[in-house]
C-alpha cells in the first residue's frame, strides 16, 4: 500500500495540476497530488480554487466557491495552476520567455507516466538517447557523441544549468529544414520542473532561443503526470503542429521511461553506471540528495 | 516454500527463443532478459541495463551483442561486457561495464536457471535429450508452495486420449519436480512436472515426458486441457488463502569502481588469465593463428582494435591484436607472424607452442578504439597489421556501416586470412608485391579526401605507417581522423636527461635519473601505473601532464596529441623542463 507523502522536501513545492487555458470552468476536476486525491476548478470570473476531494464535491459536478471547506494554496503561473500540500515557498523560479510577446505559448499536453519524476526529469536531460528513440527526429545514426558540456549548480538561484551542449540533430524543429549541429542549455529551477533553451531556427543571430519545458506533478511515487510545452519565436507554424510535434517526441519517450527499473530514482551512487555524458543527471541526483529528498527516489545508504 | 537460489529451475522453453528475440522470464520475483545468440549460446541476463535501469527485454538481439533500446550500448554474447557506448565514440568503453548475469542451461526442450547455484546443473534422472519432449507451460496464479501441493494429483493418460481410465501413479516429489506414470494396458508414459517460482504469489507449471509421444499433437493438446484444468483448480484453492507478501527484489549495487569515473589499472603488464591453446593453424605464409580459450570461467569481454599481453614459455611477453568478430567471446583468436629478425617472441610461439598448451595472458586491452559515428571507415594494413583490421571490418560490416580495407602484401600467399576475408566482398581491395613507390601512389589514391566525417586507421610496418600519414596530412585529413598502431617503437630512445615528477594525486615528488624511465621510477616507489609494450607504441601506460614539457619519444600519439603537450607515455618519453607534474 502507498504511504501518503510526509517528506517536506517535497510538500513544501508549488506543484503544477492544470494548464488553465484549457481547464472547463464552473466544474469539479479531480487529480492525485503526493498520493492525496484532490480536487480544482476555476471559477465563472476565472479564479481558482483548490481542495482536498470530499463526497459533497464529486468529479466534473458544478461547483459554488463558497461550499468548499478548506482551501489549499493557489498560483497561477506560466500558464499552469500550481498548489502547495505544505508550507508555499514564497516563489515559484521564473521564466522571462514567457513575457515576450512575440513568441507562442503552446500547451502540448499533460500525459500520465508510470515512473518517477526524477527518472523524467533526468530523460528530459540526456542527449545521449536522441539518435535511439528520436530517430530521424532530434537524433540520427552515426551522429551518436555527446560532447563535452558544463554542468553547474548555481547557489544563489538553487537551480542546477548545464550550457554548451551540442547535439547533431536532422530535424531540431519543425521550423528547421535539413540535419544541423544545435546547441542547448538546460535549466533545473525545481526539482520535478526542467526546461530546456534551444537556438531558434532563424534567430540563431539575435540569439534568441526556444523553450521546451517539464513542468511535473507527481502524483505518487512511481506516477507522475508530465505537463509539456513550449514558447517558441516560430510563428510560420500552427499551434496544432507544434503541439502535435512534441507530442510524438514525448510518445517515444513514454514506453522507455515506463521501462526503467527501479521505478524510482536512485540517488546512491554505486546504483548505477554512469559516464561523461551523463553529467547533468549526476549533479541532478546530487542536489536532490543534498537536499535530503525521500520521496520518490531511493535515497543514498549513508 | 522459501527461496531456494541453489536450485536449478526451468525458466522458458527452448521455443520462447525465436532467432533474433528477447524473452522476458522471471525467477523468484526476479525479471530475466533471455536471449540466444547467433551461435546458440543462451544468455540469462538481469533484465535491466546497469547504466540507466531501462529493460534489457525491449532491447534488440542483434544476433552477437544485445543493444540498448535506450542509449545503444552493446553488449557482448555470453560476457554481458559492454563493448560500445556511442555517446563516447571515440573511447573503448574505459572500465568492465558488464551486465549482471545468471547461469544458464539449455537442455530437454527447456533453458533452465538458478539465482546462484552451488553446483553444475545436473539433469534429473529419466530425461535423455534425444527423447525428452517438453509440454507447453501453463501459467498459474497460486504461489508455489500451493502448486506443488496440488500439482501431484495431475491426472493424464499415457497416449493423448481421455484420461478417466489411466492409472496415474505418484514416483516421487521433491518440492519441485514430481514425477508421475500414467499407464492404461501396455501403454505407458512417464512425466517430470516442474514448478517454476516465478514470483510470490505466481508459478508456471513445465511438463517434460521421457519419451518423444507417437501422436505429439494429441498429446499436447491433452496435456494442455488436462493442465489448465488442473490450474483451474489450484487458482480456486489459492484465492481462498491469504495472498503471500510480494518479494522483496532488492537490486545489487554496482561495482564500487563502475560507480566513479575510471581509475587506473595495476602495475606492469598482466598476466591474470590462464589459457589453452585450443587451436593452432596456419593462415597465411609464416602466420600461425591461435585460438585461446580460458581454463575456467569466461574471458574478458574485448571491442575490436583490443590487444593481450602473451606471456611466453621462454619468458617474454608481447602484444598481439585480437581478431575476433564481435561475439565471438568464447575465445581470443590472435595470428602471429614469424619474424626473420625475431627476438624470440615470434619464434617461440611458431616452435615451441602447440594445441593443448596453457599460456598465460592479460585481460583484452583497447589503445585503439574504433568509432562508429563515421560516415566512412578506412582501414588500411600492411602485412601482419592486418590483424586489428580484421577485427574492426568485421564489426563494420556486422553493424552495416560503410567501410573499405585495403590490404598490403607481398603475395596473395602472404596475405592469407582467406576465411576472413571473402566475407567482406568488394569492400576488400589487396594490393599486392609493390614497390614502396607503388605503394606510396597506391595510398595517395586511397587517402584522396572524399568529405567530412571520415576516419582511417592504420596498422603496418614503420615505414608504410610513416607514409600514410604524410600522405593524409598532405592531402588535407585533420590529425584527429587518422588512428594509427605502430608494431613496434623504431625510435632510438634517448634516455640521458634527468628530472623530476611531481605527482599530483599521489602529492608525491620523485627523480627521474638518466638511464632510468619514469615508469620504472613509479613502480620502484610502488605506485601502480599499468603498462604493456613499455616501448612507447601501445598506448597503455598513457598519463595525462598538468604542467611541464613532456620530451615525446613514442609512436603512439599523433602530431597534434603532441603538441598540445598535456599526455605522455611514461614507459620511453621524458620532460624537455626540469619538472613535469602528472596526474597520477
Amino acid at each position: 500500500m502507498t504511504q501518503a507523502c510526509t517528506d517536506p522536501v517535497v510538500l513544501d513545492q508549488w506543484h503544477p495540476l492544470a494548464w488553465v487555458g484549457e481547464t472547463v470552468a464552473g466544474i469539479v476536476h479531480e487529480t492525485l497530488l503526493l498520493d492525496h486525491r484532490i480536487s480544482y476548478g476555476v471559477d465563472a470570473c476565472g479564479a481558482l480554487y483548490v481542495w482536498h476531494q470530499t463526497s459533497a464535491l464529486p468529479d466534473k459536478a458544478p461547483f459554488e466557491p463558497s461550499s468548499i471547506a478548506t482551501n489549499l494554496p493557489v498560483r497561477h503561473e506560466h500558464g499552469y495552476l500550481w498548489t502547495c500540500l505544505g508550507t508555499p515557498p514564497e516563489r515559484l523560479f521564473d521564466v522571462p520567455e514567457f513575457e515576450e510577446v512575440d513568441r507562442q505559448n503552446v500547451y502540448a499536453g499533460s500525459f500520465g507516466v508510470n515512473v518517477s519524476t526524477g527518472r523524467t526529469v533526468e530523460n528530459f536531460l540526456d542527449m545521449g538517447h536522441f539518435p535511439f528513440v528520436h530517430t530521424g527526429i532530434l537524433g540520427d545514426e552515426p551522429h551518436t557523441e555527446v560532447k563535452e558540456y558544463d554542468v553547474e549548480l548555481s547557489m544563489e538561484r538553487d537551480e542546477i544549468l548545464a550550457t554548451r551542449c551540442r547535439f547533431y540533430q536532422p530535424q531540431a524543429s519543425l521550423a528547421s529544414v535539413g540535419g544541423a549541429e544545435v546547441e542547448y542549455i538546460y535549466r533545473v529551477p525545481h526539482i520535478n520542473c526542467a526546461l530546456l533553451y534551444k537556438s531558434s531556427p532563424g534567430y540563431e543571430a539575435e540569439g534568441r532561443m526556444d523553450v521546451i519545458y517539464i513542468f511535473l506533478q507527481p502524483m505518487s511515487r512511481e506516477w507522475t503526470c508530465a505537463h509539456t510545452g513550449m514558447c517558441v519565436i516560430d510563428l510560420d507554424n500552427s499551434y496544432q503542429g507544434i503541439r502535435y510535434f512534441q507530442q510524438v517526441i514525448f510518445g517515444q519517450d513514454k514506453p522507455i521511461l515506463e521501462n526503467q527499473f527501479p521505478k524510482q530514482l536512485p540517488l546512491d551512487t554505486r546504483a548505477e553506471t554512469p559516464i561523461r555524458a551523463d553529467k547533468s543527471a549526476i549533479a541532478y541526483r546530487r542536489w536532490l540528495s543534498g537536499k535530503g529528498l525521500r520521496y520518490g527516489v531511493t535515497p543514498a545508504v549513508a | 516454500m522459501n527461496i531456494d537460489p541453489n536450485r536449478w529451475y526451468p525458466i522458458a522453453s527452448s521455443s520462447d527463443l525465436p532467432l533474433r528475440h528477447v524473452f522476458h522470464g522471471q525467477l523468484w520475483g526476479r525479471e530475466l532478459a533471455v536471449w540466444r545468440a547467433d551461435d546458440g549460446f543462451v544468455n540469462v541476463w538481469e533484465n535491466r541495463y546497469l547504466h540507466r535501469g531501462v529493460r534489457l527485454s525491449i532491447g534488440l538481439n542483434e544476433g552477437r551483442e544485445l543493444r540498448c533500446i535506450y542509449h545503444g550500448w552493446r553488449y557482448a554474447n555470453r560476457t554481458a561486457g559492454c563493448t560500445y557506448i556511442p555517446a563516447h565514440p571515440a573511447d573503448a568503453p574505459a572500465r568492465t561495464i558488464c551486465n549482471n548475469t545468471y547461469s544458464s542451461v539449455e537442455a530437454h526442450g527447456l533453458v533452465w536457471s538458478a539465482l546462484d547455484p552451488l553446483d553444475p546443473f545436473e539433469a534429473p534422472l529419466g530425461l535423455a535429450d534425444a527423447q525428452s519432449f517438453a509440454l507447453r507451460p501453463v501459467p498459474v496464479n497460486a504461489a508455489p508452495a500451493v502448486v506443488v501441493a496440488h500439482a501431484r494429483d495431475y491426472l493424464f493418460s499415457p497416449d493423448g486420449i481421455d484420461a478417466q481410465d489411466a492409472q496415474v501413479s505418484l514416483i516421487s516429489d521433491d518440492g519441485t519436480c514430481i514425477e508421475m506414470t500414467a499407464s492404461r494396458g501396455d501403454l505407458a508414459a512417464t512425466l517430470l512436472l516442474f514448478v517454476q517460482p516465478v514470483d510470490a504469489g505466481r508459478s508456471i507449471l513445465r511438463g517434460v515426458l521421457t519419451q518423444n509421444p507417437d501422436a505429439p499433437m494429441a498429446v499436447l493438446r491433452h496435456h494442455s486441457q488436462a493442465m489448465s484444468a488442473l490450474r483451474d483448480r489450484i487458482e480456486t484453492i489459492a484465492q481462498q488463502q491469504a495472498a503471500p507478501a510480494p518479494l522483496e527484489v532488492t537490486f545489487a549495487p554496482v561495482d564500487e569502481e563502475l560507480a566513479k569515473m575510471p581509475a587506473r589499472a595495476g602495475s606492469g603488464p598482466k598476466a591474470e588469465l590462464r589459457v589453452r591453446v585450443a587451436r593452432k593453424r596456419e593462415v597465411a605464409l609464416d602466420v600461425a593463428e591461435f585460438q585461446l580459450e580460458a581454463l575456467t570461467g569466461q574471458l574478458p569481454t574485448f571491442q575490436p582494435g583490443a590487444h593481450i599481453d602473451v606471456h611466453l614459455p621462454n619468458g617474454l611477453t608481447r602484444q598481439y591484436s585480437l581478431i575476433n568478430a564481435p561475439g565471438e567471446t568464447d575465445r581470443y583468436t590472435i595470428a602471429v607472424k614469424r619474424d626473420a629478425h625475431s627476438r624470440g617472441g615470434s619464434n617461440c610461439l611458431h616452435d615451441d607452442v602447440h594445441e593443448g598448451d596453457v599460456l598465460a595472458t592479460s585481460a583484452a586491452r583497447n589503445n585503439f578504439p574504433l568509432r562508429r559515428d563515421a560516415l566512412k571507415t578506412i582501414l588500411i594494413a600492411g602485412g601482419i597489421g592486418i590483424t586489428p583490421m580484421l577485427a574492426m571490418a568485421q564489426t563494420l560490416r556486422v553493424q552495416h556501416l560503410p567501410f573499405e580495407l585495403h590490404c598490403f602484401a607481398q603475395s596473395q600467399d602472404h596475405l592469407g586470412f582467406e576465411h576472413i576475408l571473402t566475407g567482406f566482398g568488394t569492400a576488400m581491395t589487396p594490393h599486392l608485391g609493390l614497390r614502396p613507390d607503388d605503394t606510396r601512389a597506391r595510398l595517395q589514391q586511397i587517402l584522396r579526401r572524399r568529405g567530412e566525417a571520415e576516419h582511417a586507421y592504420i596498422c603496418g610496418p614503420g615505414p608504410m605507417l610513416e607514409a600514410a600519414r604524410a600522405i593524409a596530412a598532405q592531402q588535407g585529413w585533420p590529425d584527429t581522423s587518422v588512428h594509427f598502431e605502430y608494431f613496434k617503437n623504431a625510435n632510438t630512445i634517448d634516455d640521458t636527461s634527468s628530472f623530476e615528477i611531481a605527482l599530483a594525486r599521489s602529492a608525491i615528488t620523485l627523480q627521474v635519473p638518466a638511464g632510468r624511465t619514469i615508469l620504472e621510477v613509479l613502480h620502484e616507489n610502488g605506485i601502480d601505473a599499468p603498462s604493456s609494450c613499455e616501448q612507447g607504441a601501445c598506448g597503455t601506460c598513457l598519463a595525462t601532464v598538468i604542467e611541464g614539457e613532456p620530451d615525446h619519444q613514442d609512436v603512439y600519439l599523433s602530431q597534434s596529441e603532441r603538441e598540445r603537450g598535456d599526455r605522455i607515455l611514461t614507459c620511453v618519453s621524458r620532460a624537455k623542463s626540469g619538472r613535469l607534474v602528472l596526474d597520477i
